[in-house]
């Protein structure tokens, strides 16, 4: 749906914030442009909506050129979300959330049904905060009203650049969850700015990696993690990528290609855990618990079999025996 | 509490010296002048609305709108130029800018008005350009970046953000007007300033308090009713006590 094609970007005469970069972001589908700071990856993501210029190559839209395309309408048709969430001080909550339809002439009944909606997807009061001022929220609600001020027109696509970087580790990680679950729903394409390879790895169905305006590797986060294109992603990624990488394995799909334990040796009561938790979490209940083992239960509470370290450590070599590395001569 | 204390403490210390003025003035008879030239100040305080309202509003549609011309980023780069002219143009003396428009323009209303619609620019164009240019610069990406045309950036974002700022140079530019444009009797302009420096030279008390004292009122009342207008103009979000 956005598709980059050799993009360039000089300022000046001589620095290249973006070098030949070309890539494909599939309709649905989360792709995190990940990098240090002045990798290119904001100027990348400020490319599609015309907020940069684009020096050589080209983006398409849908399949046709942003720069034949009328900017402002093009705008429109793309959420935007910043770090520094950008809320209009001198407008309510309602006024902000409901920008865009204004923008686009909607009449006032479909606006007004639109911010309930658009409130209740992130669970917030219509009623309570519809007449309040964005310095009267905080920090967390504040980026919950950006977010959803993105998708009020409903647009295809959106652009988030690092729109999660200035909360506490805390609200953070509850933020991403909840717009993980909205996106699930909406199944939006959306370009995700990050310097943050944990936040990359949890948000995006593919990292692009950068350096120096140039894209490192562009691939699904468990491949990134299992098999760095090189020095630069392996560096990147850090000593923990393995474990990192258990973060996105879930004990669901351990199951389906290893057997869990009948039994344990002892008749000692171990931690239960359900079918959705990431295997980071099992090990770290495996290393707390004593039995060095947690029960695993499905819905009805029911325990279905037992995972220890063993079974984790097999189940990650299989992967990585699975995909050997792919690398671009 | 502390701070209350003292608020209320200067406030009481000058709502007695107040009191204590209008008695010494009243048992003194020094309003009798005003009450019986009664037609006479009637027309004077006219002429003096007419200089203040006339040259504050040209300064006000001059000085607003060249301050966003000046931060379009088109006419950018002029912005230094036209800074530093008005700005130069505020540090000569009010008196100065009236002899010197008399000496170009003659005596007279027009030219008391020409003189004090000068004076009031800058501290408008300031203000104005001091709020726009404060206005965060995440705020205008990301209108831009939503698809806000830039008549749109520029009044549905810039102005309200800014328009605290504004109005408080408006403010500043007409209840200093109010007090200069008694000077214009100096060059023949008419208003309260007649009586005042009509009392300064015949050292009369009554007819100077009878120019002198409307004229405080005159500007107290303004000030009043411009922060009202503020109330009502600036978004409540936007208040410096909101942040």
């Amino acid at each position: 749906m956005i598709q980059y094609n050799n993009v360039t970007k000089v300022y000046g005469d001589d620095i290249t914030a973006v070098d030949q970069v070309s890539l494909n972001v599939n309709e649905g589908e989360i792709v995190v442009l990940l990098g240090p700071s002045g990798c290119g990856k904001t100027t990348l993501l400020r490319m599609v909506n015309g907020l940069e210029t684009i020096t050589d190559g080209d983006i398409l839209f849908n399949g046709e050129s942003i720069q034949s395309l009328n900017e402002i309408e093009l705008r429109r048709k793309i959420g935007y979300v910043i770090q520094s969430n950008g809320l209009f001080p001198n407008m309510t909550i309602e006024q902000n959330v409901t920008i865009v339809p204004h923008l686009l002439k909607w009449d006032q009944n479909k606006k007004n049904e639109r911010y309930e909606e658009l409130m209740s997807l992130v669970g917030l009061d219509a009623e309570d905060y519809r007449k309040r001022y964005p310095h009267e929220l905080s920090g967390g609600q504040q980026q919950r009203i950006g977010v959803i001020r993105a998708l009020a027109a409903d647009p295809p696509a959106m652009l988030m650049d690092e729109p999660f970087g200035a909360l506490d580790p805390i609200i953070r990680e509850r933020i991403q969850d909840e717009f993980l679950s909205i996106q699930r729903e909406l199944n939006k394409t959306i370009l995700f700015v990050s310097h943050d390879i944990n936040e990359a790895i949890k948000m995006g169905d593919k990292i692009a990696l950068m350096k120096n305006g140039q894209l490192m590797q562009f691939d699904t986060p468990s491949n990134i993690l299992q098999n760095p294109a090189n020095d630069f992603v392996s560096q990147f990624v850090g000593q923990d990528r393995t474990i990192k990488s258990l973060t996105i394995h879930f004990v669901y799909d351990l199951v389906k290609t290893i057997e869990l334990k009948d039994s344990l040796s002892s008749s000692a009561t171990v931690k239960k855990a359900s079918l959705d938790t990431s295997l980071r979490d099992i090990l770290g209940f495996v290393l707390e618990s004593e039995e060095q083992a947690v029960a695993i239960v499905n819905e009805e509470q029911e325990i279905i079999g037992y995972l220890d370290f063993e079974l984790i450590n097999r189940y990650m070599v299989s992967l990585s025996s699975e995909d050997d590395p792919v690398r671009v001569p | 509490m502390g701070q209350t204390i003292i608020t209320w403490s200067v406030r009481i210390v000058v709502y007695v010296a107040l009191v204590w003025f209008f008695i010494w003035t009243i048992t003194n008879g020094y309003f009798d002048y005003l009450v019986n030239n009664f037609e006479e100040f009637s027309v004077l305080l006219r002429q003096h609305f007419q200089l203040v309202l006339i040259s504050a509003g040209l300064a006000i549609l001059t000085a607003i709108p060249l301050a966003i011309l000046v931060t379009r980023p088109m006419f950018k780069r002029f912005e230094g130029i036209v800074s530093t002219i008005v700005n130069f143009g505020y540090t000569i003396p009010n008196m100065a800018i009236l002899a010197l428009m008399m000496g170009v323009m003659g005596i007279g209303f027009k030219t008391a008005v020409f003189a004090l619609f000068l004076y009031s620019i800058l501290p408008i164009f300031r203000n104005t350009l001091a709020g726009i240019q404060s206005v965060n610069s995440s705020l205008i990406d990301a209108a831009q970046g939503m698809g806000f045309k830039p008549y749109q950036i520029l009044f549905r974002i810039e102005l309200p953000n800014a328009a605290y700022s504004i109005i408080a140079g408006v403010r500043t530019a007409v209840v200093i007007n109010i007090g200069a444009a008694a000077l214009a009797s100096l060059i023949g302009g008419g208003g309260l300033g007649n009586w005042i420096f009509t009392g300064i030279r015949v050292f009369d008390n009554g007819i100077l308090l009878s120019g002198a004292v409307p004229l405080t009122i005159l500007a107290v009342i303004t000030d009043l009713i411009l922060r009202l207008i503020e109330r009502k103009i600036v978004p409540r979000g936007t208040r410096p006590e909101s942040s």
